[in-house]
């Protein structure tokens, strides 16, 4: 009969009406600034920098080596090259980023510079609250703002880090067995004149 | 002549003159509904509310809205690059004015005219109602077939126009 | 002058409390006349009942809107506004101060007027809107004395001046030189007059029974009460019938969901107030709420008492507060079934006007009349029953079959 399906439909709206005020569990909704949702493994925002020990600006790990800037599809990093080196957290002279900015009102959160990265030194951060009444200079992130421990990145992504870390200390101990390789061949070297130059490890 | 008659009065004969002289043909139309508007008001200044009521009904809210949907449906509103007048102005100046003379003549020797200091007839909308179902019931009733007839021609228009163009959509 | 002033007063003290509570506003009114000239009293009594028509209903429009947002966001499991309460504390209200906001920002956003539109024509359109839609508050009784303008011909005035509104929408539409607009204009009008034709044939038959188009005359014939029970003219056969149909006319008539195709977001932007914005926007939206709430009270008169109460042991509330509360819980049924109903098409709107609603409100004058004939006597409940059962059921059987439901086929896609 014309008309029945109408009582049946606003019956079912009237029951989703009044169980919206009876039961919780109908609500999805997550009320924002008081309630929040734990994020997701895989969460990522905007860059940040990631450094080693407590001062962030001698354990940056970036060597402003440009990768990033030049892989940077909306090109909104900007990197200044240091002309002299200092010791980075192995205690190799590198050069270092005098300026690192990154306009996020730019980025477009792909996170290609965290793939091309052969410092593991550009990570993803989940912050999201990020607005700010200065579109100019408030969403152009300055080197010390992007600057963040080691720890940080180890709060936001624990297998990241973790697998990242491994990556370092792989490096580092390849590195110093390249050295001490070196240091013996050095040794052998001045102990027996007429052996062969040392095979570069890897 | 009171001062809301006066300022009645000259609404609307200012929006029937921009009527007729208005470029644009919605321009007009809108004067035009001014100008019903115009005369409804007039008819309540009269203490005819029925009349009054009634043209603002029937003549704002239908026949204006009539006369647009004519003209949107069969030309696009942008001003026309002619002149105001047409061609044969002068026949229709005379014609008109033959019109006008021969409706004061009618006004001026019709026998309601001469006895003003009759008392205004109850024109309520109740009185209204019982004359049309008892004295002027013929008259309604023949308009009514009229109108009839018109919608049912109008239907009738319509109906073969879809078969014609129905049959002319086949292959 | 402060005779006339004592006089009043002393009228006043020998109401009783439910007078005294009832009457409050009539008295009121006349103790501010009083203390005026004898010949300002006619422009200060307008004044006065205009000023109340202006304070109150976009009151309770400002109101609504909080509450449809609320009731629609509920029948969907959400929310809805519940921020905003009072400003500069922290106070929410449940989100019932979100008005205010919002007023302030559609009143403070820019007007943006088309290059190519009829710029006067453009400016006029929302004046010509709102102006009608309040001039229909004239003759509602709002409450016992309480009719700022009781005409003869008050339900005559009343669709007089809703037809205007129809020119209104033409201007708006014509004026932006938008397509959509266009569209959403003729759509507008092509649905008002369409629905017009049931909206005033169902309340015709209102009038066949009262014998009067005044429309205090038709509350007070609804004032009685039988077992405690009021006569109001939704409890008859034909009443029921015609109230569901003035009220599916109203929602047609107020642009409003499942009849929202002049202004269907999805398929043409806004319809005819597309190119508005900033404050001619908010005069559409206002003229749009309060020409739902003029319509809802012109129904609440003619078929739900007006402000009589439905039960004769509730009389002592006042009777504007229950034709405020009329219109307030018509206006959550809209609501409800703007949350439940999906938008009609085009040729199904049409169909729904010619081919079912003004059958069966001719058909309903019909029992109206036989109503009236039959008298008192207890068949004329079976006889008129039957008609409009048997005229219902026929009707939407010959609607349903003509629907010719079939597999959906598509020309271009696939």
């Amino acid at each position: 009969m014309l008309g029945e399906q109408i009582v049946k439909g606003m019956a079912v709206t009237a029951r989703n009406f009044f169980g919206s005020y009876v039961s919780k569990e109908r609500l999805t909704t997550v009320q924002y600034p008081e309630e929040r949702l734990v994020p997701k493994e895989n969460t990522r925002q905007f860059p940040f920098l990631v450094y080693d020990g407590d001062n962030w600006e001698k354990g940056l790990r970036c060597v402003a080596c440009q990768i990033c800037e030049k892989e940077c599809p909306p090109k909104c990093i900007y990197i200044v090259k240091s002309k002299d080196k200092k010791p980075d957290y192995k205690g190799q002279p590198q050069l270092y980023p005098l300026t690192f900015d990154i306009d996020i009102s730019v980025c477009m959160s792909c996170s290609i510079c965290v793939e091309v990265c052969p410092f593991e030194s550009i990570k993803m951060d989940t912050e999201f609250e990020l607005s700010t009444d200065d579109r100019f200079e408030g969403l152009l992130l300055h080197k010390q703002e992007l600057a963040k421990p080691n720890a940080h990145y180890h709060k936001v992504h624990a297998q990241d880090a973790k697998d990242s870390d491994a990556v370092l200390a792989a490096e580092t101990a390849k590195a110093e067995a390249k050295a001490k390789a070196a240091a013996e061949a050095k040794a052998k070297a001045a102990a027996t004149p007429a052996a062969p130059p040392p095979t570069p490890a890897g | 002549m009171s001062l809301p008659f006066i300022l009645i009065a000259s609404v609307t004969l200012l929006a029937a003159a921009a009527a007729m002289s208005l470029r644009n043909l919605v321009h007009c139309a809108l004067a035009l509904t001014v100008t019903f508007a115009g005369l409804a008001a007039l008819y309540l200044n009269l203490d005819a509310q029925f009349a009054g009521f009634a043209q603002i009904l029937v003549y704002v809210g239908a026949v204006a809205i009539l006369i647009v949907f004519a003209i949107l449906l069969t030309r696009s509103g942008d001003t026309p690059n002619q002149a105001i007048l047409a061609p044969g102005w002068i026949y229709g100046i005379a014609i008109s004015a033959l019109v006008f003379t021969a409706l004061g003549w009618a006004v001026l020797n019709s026998s309601a005219l001469p006895k003003p200091a009759a008392p205004a007839p109850e024109a309520t909308v109740k009185n209204i109602g019982e004359w049309l179902m008892s004295k002027y019931v013929l008259p309604l009733e023949v308009i009514g077939l009229l109108l009839t007839a018109a919608m049912i021609g109008a239907v009738i228009i319509a109906l073969r126009e879809m078969k014609t163009k129905m049959e002319g959509d086949r292959p | 002058m402060s005779d006339r002033i004592q006089q009043v007063i002393e009228a006043f003290k020998h109401l009783s409390l439910v007078d005294k509570l009832d009457q409050f506003f009539v008295v009121l009114k006349q103790l501010v006349l009083a203390g005026v000239p004898e010949g300002w009293q006619p422009l200060v009594s307008g004044l006065l009942s205009v000023a109340l028509v202006l304070g109150v209903f976009p009151g309770v429009f400002a109101l609504i809107t909080v509450i449809e947002r609320k009731g629609l966001g509920r029948i969907q499991n959400r929310y809805g506004p519940n921020r905003v309460g009072i400003p500069f504390t922290k106070i929410r209200l449940c989100g019932f101060g979100q008005f205010i906001p919002d007023g302030i920002k559609s009143l403070t956003k820019e007007d943006i007027v088309p290059y190519a539109a009829d710029h006067a024509v453009h400016f006029l359109a929302p004046i010509v809107m709102l102006i009608p839609v309040l001039l229909a508050y004239a003759v509602l009784p709002f409450g016992r004395n309480m009719t700022i303008a009781d005409y003869d011909a008050g339900l005559l005035f009343f669709f007089a001046v809703g037809g205007a509104v129809e020119v209104s929408v033409f201007m708006a539409g014509w004026s932006s030189h938008n397509k959509y607009s266009l569209l959403g204009a003729m759509r507008a009008i092509a649905q008002m007059v369409s629905y017009e034709i049931p909206l005033i044939l169902s309340a015709v038959t209102v009038v066949m029974i009262v014998g009067s188009l005044k429309l205090t005359d038709i509350v007070a014939h609804q004032s009685d009460y039988t077992c405690g029970i009021a006569h109001w003219y939704v409890f008859t056969p034909w009443g029921l019938a015609g109230c569901l149909l003035f009220f599916i006319a109203a929602l047609a008539e107020s642009n409003r969901c499942p009849f929202d195709l002049p202004e269907a977001e999805s398929e043409i932007i806004a319809g005819y107030f597309t190119e508005y914005s900033g404050f001619k926007f908010a005069l559409f939206f206002l003229g749009e709420y309060l020409g739902m709430f003029a319509i809802i009270g012109l129904g609440i008169t003619l078929f739900l008492g007006g402000w009589t109460s439905p039960v004769s042991f509730l009389t002592w509330i006042p009777s504007y507060v229950w034709f405020l509360a009329k219109l307030v819980a018509i206006v959550f049924v809209f609501i409800w079934i703007r949350g439940t109903l999906p938008r009609l098409r085009m040729d199904q709107l049409m169909n729904l006007a010619w081919k079912f609603m003004l059958p069966l409100a001719l058909i309903n004058i019909l029992v109206a009349g036989v109503w009236h004939f039959m008298g008192h006597d207890w068949q004329r409940w079976l006889v008129c029953g039957a008609i409009i059962s048997g005229a219902y059921i026929g009707l939407g059987r010959g609607l349903m079959q003509n629907q010719k439901l079939g597999k959906r086929t598509y020309r271009f896609a696939e």
